[in-house]
């Protein structure tokens, strides 16, 4: 064995080469669908696209020590990555993209990014921001309830925690020390509105106000994200109550495709960040712990790639919910 | 069988259901130790611990958004809004969340949430504990707004809110939760959700009504029959969302006149819907004019009780509008 001064960090954090294998094509996947996305939309064949690209790392580094189907998620709609790692699939993401009676989150119903699953544990999600807070709390107390290990994880912009949802779940998780997981993934504007406009002091620190946790990460690196939830996630499993994340990112695309961001920002910002890419910084480390080549990366672009095509092709195919359908499903039956 | 008041009908009701199923768990401000400012909840937590009976901080967005959380995971709660006039800040998470969580995810999640409501005049309530919220709610599709105005209806009423698979908002009349007793079944079967109830038949007139009016409206039907022969059929939604259209309208129809009356403010009130169902789809039936009773619309209510007198209808003015209606 290695001794303490050579080993690698992930080494350090429990990590084998199979799970830096898997959150590196996690992140990579949401990366190249959502590109995808955006072609599509220009191409006019795509109605509207939400976008995760430069949160890659944050979401992929929270979820990942989920159980999915087990512990829940209470994701936002930049959360793709996040989905993936938990187990939906590229297909689904087009599926609902294109608004398709399979879209395995709302049939159809509601605009992309708005995740569900019943087997994921991924609870349905709203537009309203910060509304899933309070929800999170109440799917973590009924664990406590039961006195059962499940955790729960939800995540939000840093505008969502100007609301009073947000406080108020902050304040009661604490109070019933619940094991739920608040991710912040600060990526510097609310559409247009920066973040220091938005939010007064810290967002991490404000965790000390409610008697909890609360831990800053640099988003854009994935293993710290990891870390930090992993903490949070197994210090909620114990019992040992909530914890407040803050992983510091930056949204490198538009808010949405009905967005021009050249409104609110100079050039020169949105290029700094693509410095920071979070995927070309965790394929760095890769590559300088021996576990990635050029071979090795061209590899996985490739089998993306076609993933991808494949999953388009058949979104595009796959048909459209009957339109009376939307009729249907107002009250679920006894 | 025992004579029991609309509140400890409603009090049975829950504290069975909590009996029987261990996933009912009872939520809010104040309903634990103290048992609620109404005494809805009292002695609930000493029986079923302070988990199962929670008090929460003073957040009403936070008090639904759990409820619907814990709906999430396998529970059932019944979360109480200490007054109507608080909901406000719930709003979003009633109207946006829980009413539309089933349908906006395909059906994979329902919403099996029960909020008890209290709502409703009483003397001294003023005007932010005076409110008849009920039709904010009656225009959001995935919501059933349930109003029972008897102990036994309220008590089966709860039990099937609380089995129902989708969010269901329990309105309870403050003033009724003392004034009306009647004779409650012990082991209370559960009263379905969908129905109205004709609690008197009559040829002359057919006046719909829940809430503190329902009682004024019964008290009246008899003593218009002892002294003028005129007969009353008196209907009561029970649910005011969605709205048993068939009953309604089978009254309207064999009468020919027709009066809504609730206490809340008429204007957008869930009598003004009642009455439009009635002229849309009973028109050729009428002998009269469609009639709705209700509150001006002005906040409600004074604190000084000729205000409050003035502005909800007792059982002088529901007199007057049944006599007028079978007179014209
Ligand atoms: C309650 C509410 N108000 C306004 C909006 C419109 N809106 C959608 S996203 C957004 C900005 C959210 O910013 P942030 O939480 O930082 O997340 P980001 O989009 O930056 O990832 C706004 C104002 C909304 N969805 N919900």
């Amino acid at each position: 064995m290695a001794v303490q001064g050579t080993r690698v960090r992930h080494e350090d954090l429990g990590l084998q080469e199979a799970d830096l294998g898997s959150i590196h094509r996690s992140m990579l996947l949401a990366r190249r669908i959502d590109e995808r996305m955006w072609i599509l939309n220009r191409q006019g064949r795509a109605a509207f696209v939400i976008s995760c690209q430069g949160q890659e790392a944050a979401q992929v580094g929270a979820a990942y020590g989920l159980r999915a189907g087990y512990d829940y998620l209470y994701p936002y709609y930049r959360d793709l990555a996040m989905m993936l790692t938990l187990g939906q699939s590229a297909r689904e993401q087009f599926l609902s993209l294109l608004a398709r009676e399979e879209d395995p989150n709302s049939g159809g119903r509601q605009m992309p990014g708005h995740y569900s699953s019943r087997e994921l544990n991924v609870v349905t999600t709203s537009a309203p921001v910060a509304v899933q807070y309070p929800q999170a709390v109440g799917t973590a107390l009924a664990f406590k309830m039961r006195s059962e290990s499940g955790v729960v994880l939800t995540s939000g912009g840093e505008a969502s925690t100007s609301s009073g949802d947000w406080h108020e779940a902050l304040n009661f998780a604490a109070i019933q020390e619940l094991p739920v997981v608040f991710l912040i993934e600060n990526n510097a504007y609310a559409i247009s509105v920066p973040e220091k406009m938005q939010v007064a002091g810290s967002i991490a620190d404000r965790a000390a106000g409610y008697g909890i946790p609360g831990v800053a990460v640099d988003g854009n690196d994935v293993l710290g994200v990891y870390e930090a939830a992993d903490e949070a996630i197994q210090r909620a499993r114990r019992g040992g109550g909530p914890t407040l994340i803050e992983a510091r990112t930056y949204r490198m695309t538009a808010h949405s495709s009905d967005d021009d961001d050249r409104r609110y920002r100079e050039r020169e910002e949105v290029e700094g960040w693509r410095e920071k890419d979070p995927i070309a910084r965790f394929e760095r480390y890769l590559e300088e712990a021996g576990l990635l080549d050029a071979e090795g990366k061209d590899a996985l672009e490739a089998e993306i790639k076609a993933e991808i095509d494949q999953a388009v092709e058949y979104a595009e195919a796959a048909p459209q919910a009957a339109p009376e359908s939307v009729l249907r499903g107002v009250y679920a039956e006894t | 069988m025992a004579a029991r008041s609309l509140l400890q009908a409603i009090s049975e009701g829950l504290a069975e259901e909590m009996r029987s199923d261990e996933t009912v768990v009872t939520l809010g401000e104040d309903v634990g130790k103290a048992g609620g400012v109404f005494r809805v909840t009292q002695g609930l937590q000493e029986e079923f611990g302070p988990l199962r009976v929670m008090d929460t901080p003073l957040a009403e967005s936070l008090i639904v958004g759990s409820a619907i959380g814990l709906s999430v995971n396998g529970m059932r709660p019944v979360a109480e809004i200490q007054f109507a006039d608080f909901i406000p800040p719930a709003f979003d998470q009633i109207v946006n969340e829980a009413a539309l969580f089933y349908y906006r995810s395909g059906g994979a999640w329902p919403c099996p949430i029960t909020l008890r409501i209290p709502y409703g005049a009483v003397p001294g309530g003023a005007l932010y504990h005076s409110q008849s919220v009920e039709a904010f709610f009656c225009n959001t599709p995935g919501l059933k707004v349930v109003a029972p105005s008897t102990p036994a209806d309220a008590k089966g009423m709860l039990k099937s809110a609380i089995r129902d698979p989708n969010p269901v908002l329990f309105m309870e009349h403050k003033k009724a939760y003392r004034l009306v007793k009647e004779e409650v079944p012990d082991a209370g079967e559960p009263v379905p959700l969908d129905t109205a109830r004709v609690h008197r038949e009559g040829t002359d007139i057919t006046v719909c009504a829940y809430g503190i009016v329902l009682h004024s409206v019964l008290e009246a039907a008899e003593k218009l029959s002892t002294e003028h022969g005129m007969e009353t059929e008196v209907v009561e939604p029970r649910t005011l969302y969605p709205l048993d259209r068939e009953t309604i309208l089978a009254s309207a129809r064999k009468t020919g006149k027709f009066l809504a009356a609730s206490e809340a403010n008429v204007t957008g009130s869930v009598s003004a819907e009642i009455a439009a169902l009635v002229a849309d789809e009973a028109f050729e039936w009428l002998d009269a004019p469609v009639k709705r009773l209700g509150a001006p619309d002005v906040p409600m209510a004074g604190f000084a009780k000729p205000m409050l007198e003035y502005l909800v209808p007792g059982a002088e003015a529901v007199e007057a509008a049944m006599l007028e209606l079978a007179r014209y």
